[in-house]
């Protein structure tokens, strides 16, 4: 998928041309790769660590998206929401019933997933931006349920607490260890997202985005396939969710508002509609951008003083805007796009076509 | 339920009502001639309420000079948003058109707190604050509260104003064209993108009205923007395409979520705040069930 492959190198076996990793070096700089990122957490700092953590949760739940928005081409505004359902799922399941948290976290995912269908049921009818109202109306009833109904159980306002995961003598309660957890969610999620894409399910998805109607008339039953997007989305999302609960070791019901939901929707647009490498690349992109404004903004106050105090909540949402913006206007096809240009210009190397 | 108290919810959540109408007839004047739903309505109407609260304020002017130039400050967003934002889009799909109001909405929230700070502001008292008592019929009486007895009726003037324009003046007629079809009307000769930015400005325009109104009811924050997300479903209720019923949409919404407010005697339904989320129900029982809303264009579809 991501890989980089020089001029002359041809796909000469079917297993090879299916194939995601092609050459015996493909795979060494993934297991290379992979191993770097499993040992990281022993050299690296706590606050790289805390970046990671957020991009690794984030990539779980934009890669839900990306499935719904970026390959079936639904658009969804409660991604934040379903996130929710997920952290509250597994919180109450470890704290009340005594779940371990290993089996607490895809129950939250099949939880947020049967909550997504519930959602998704509209698109029968519906399309396009009466889509997006329905996921709009979840994404505020799913906070409101939450802050007001079963207060008992689910806290209200406040929220919850939240114990770290144990696993026998071992508790994940730093942001070490719950790294580990997180990427290898995150890893999971993204090869079977890359999976789906590469099936029959994926390019039902696909077909489903570029015209419903002749993915109709190819025999795709399209509501069935819609809501399968909609629940593996959402499952995805309960994943993110739970462990986000799990990491951050507090929940409430205002951390999952719809701001969230439209970042999510902006880390596809800005990675790249219909790629698993989107995802990537826009969280990663958009939440560096949000260290980089937690940097500057200290600064700009001491230049503008009398900014100081609003600049840090501004400047966020401004820069992500803009951003937004300026990649639907001059790359509507995301970093994604650059990067699939930048493989094809060194397939042709040193030929200029 | 309390059933003496159903007029005084009644009158209190039409006239609350007339406010989401006049956000939502933004919404469909958009709509109408461009084929876009602006997520950013809320953001535009905080900001021109931002503007007229500093120039009063802080500047000190009179009030009908510092509505105007808010009138003025509306016009150009909505030129430049149009201009800027919008235009470049033309002929993409609809999820980058839903994906640019909402980011332009982040953009402006972000743009209000770095101007004018995200603290909550006093309004200056634009309407006298003594309510207006009505009856007493038998043993009940309607109180109501003057803002929002002003609001009602500027909002309905102001739809009322918008609904003959359209129907009577040529511009009216060149807009609804345009509505209907943007290659037919360039062709007859109509100037669809200088259409396009009248209709944003007078959008930027409406909003701003809403955002006076509701500023000198509530005070102004940023988080004044989050209103219009209960004007969303007075659009669909309404259809999205008519103006009658965006006026129709936004009513009904308000009047639903006040007697949900109010009605329920038991203290415990009341606490649930279930007026927060009413409307969004109300939009998924429409959605689930008439689509195209009461006067919205039916479009044929089938899969």
């Amino acid at each position: 998928m991501a890989a980089i492959r020089p001029s002359g190198d041809f796909d000469i076996t079917y297993e090879r041309d299916v194939a995601v990793l092609r050459q015996p070096w493909h795979w060494g700089v993934a297991i290379a790769f992979v191993i770097f990122l499993f040992t990281l957490p022993l050299f690296a700092s706590g606050y790289l660590l805390g970046i990671l953590n957020m991009i690794g949760i984030t990539l779980i739940a934009v890669q839900g998206l990306s499935i719904l928005t970026g390959y079936t081409g639904q658009i969804s505004l409660g991604q934040a929401a379903f996130m929710a359902v997920g952290a509250y799922a597994s919180t109450v399941l470890v704290t009340r019933w005594g779940v371990p948290f290993w089996l607490a976290l895809p129950c939250a995912g099949l939880v947020a997933g049967v909550v997504g269908l519930v959602f998704g049921l509209p698109s029968l009818r519906i399309k396009g931006f009466y889509l997006a109202m329905a996921t709009l109306a979840a994404q505020f009833i799913i906070p409101w349920f939450f802050r007001n109904v079963a207060k008992g159980l689910f806290g209200g306002t406040t929220g919850l607490v939240v114990p770290p995961p144990r696993l026998g003598s071992l508790v994940f309660d730093s942001g070490r260890m719950m790294y580990v957890v997180i990427m290898a969610v995150a890893c999971l999620t993204t090869i079977v997202s890359k999976n789906i894409a590469r099936t029959r399910l994926g390019r039902a998805f696909l077909s489903i985005r570029d015209s419903d109607l002749a993915a109709e008339v190819l025999g795709i039953n399209i509501f069935t396939y819609k809501l399968r997007a909609f629940f593996i989305s959402a499952l995805y999302a309960g994943l993110a969710g739970s462990l986000w609960a799990h990491y951050a070791r507090a929940i409430r019901p205002d951390q999952f508002d719809l701001t969230s939901s439209v970042w999510y929707l902006g880390m596809v647009i800005v990675g790249g509609m219909g790629s698993t490498l989107g995802p990537i690349f826009g969280t990663v992109f958009i939440r560096l951008l949000r260290e980089l404004v937690i940097v500057i903004s200290p600064w700009i106050g001491t230049l503008v003083p009398a900014l100081e105090a609003n600049v840090l909540a501004a400047l966020g949402p401004m820069l992500f805007g803009l951003v937004i913006m300026l990649f639907l206007i001059f790359e509507p096809r995301g970093l994604a796009h650059r990067w699939e240009i930048f493989k094809a210009a060194w397939r042709l190397r040193p030929f200029a076509y | 339920m309390n059933w003496n108290l159903f007029p005084q919810f009644f009158v209190t959540g039409l006239l609350t009502g007339g406010v989401y109408a006049l956000i939502a007839l933004g919404l469909v004047i958009i709509y109408k001639s461009t084929r876009i739903f602006n997520f950013a309505q809320g953001h535009i109407l905080m900001i021109g309420g931002f503007v007229a609260w500093w120039f009063m304020v802080n500047a000190g002017w009179p009030l009908w000079s510092a509505v105007l130039v808010a009138i003025v400050v509306a016009i150009l967003l909505g030129l430049l948003i149009e201009r800027l934002a919008l235009r470049p889009l033309i002929g993409q799909p609809i999820l980058s058109t839903i994906l640019m109001t909402l980011a332009l909405s982040q953009f402006l929230q972000g743009v209000a707190i770095l101007v004018f700070g995200a603290q909550r502001q006093a309004f200056p008292e634009l309407f006298p604050l003594k309510p207006l008592v009505l009856g007493p019929f038998g043993d009940i009486r309607i109180i109501l509260k003057l803002p929002l007895v002003w609001s009602f009726v500027i909002a309905m003037v102001g739809v009322a104003a918008f609904a003959l324009f359209f129907r009577f003046t040529k511009a009216g007629l060149a807009m609804r064209a345009t509505a209907e079809d943007h290659q037919l009307a360039q062709s007859v000769g109509l100037k669809v993108r200088r259409i396009f930015g009248v209709t944003w400005s007078i959008a930027a325009v409406v909003a701003t009205a809403g955002g006076i109104l509701l500023g000198s009811i509530s005070g102004i924050d940023p988080n004044l923007a989050l209103v219009a997300f209960k004007a969303f479903p007075a659009v669909l209720f309404g259809g999205l395409e008519s103006i009658p019923g965006a006026i129709v949409g936004g009513l009904t919404v308000g009047v639903v979520e006040s007697l949900v407010a109010g009605l329920p005697k038991e203290a415990a339904l009341r606490e649930m705040g279930l007026a927060e989320i009413t409307p969004f129900v109300v939009m998924l029982l429409v959605l689930l069930f008439k689509p195209d809303g009461l006067f919205g264009l039916k479009r044929i579809e089938r899969i």
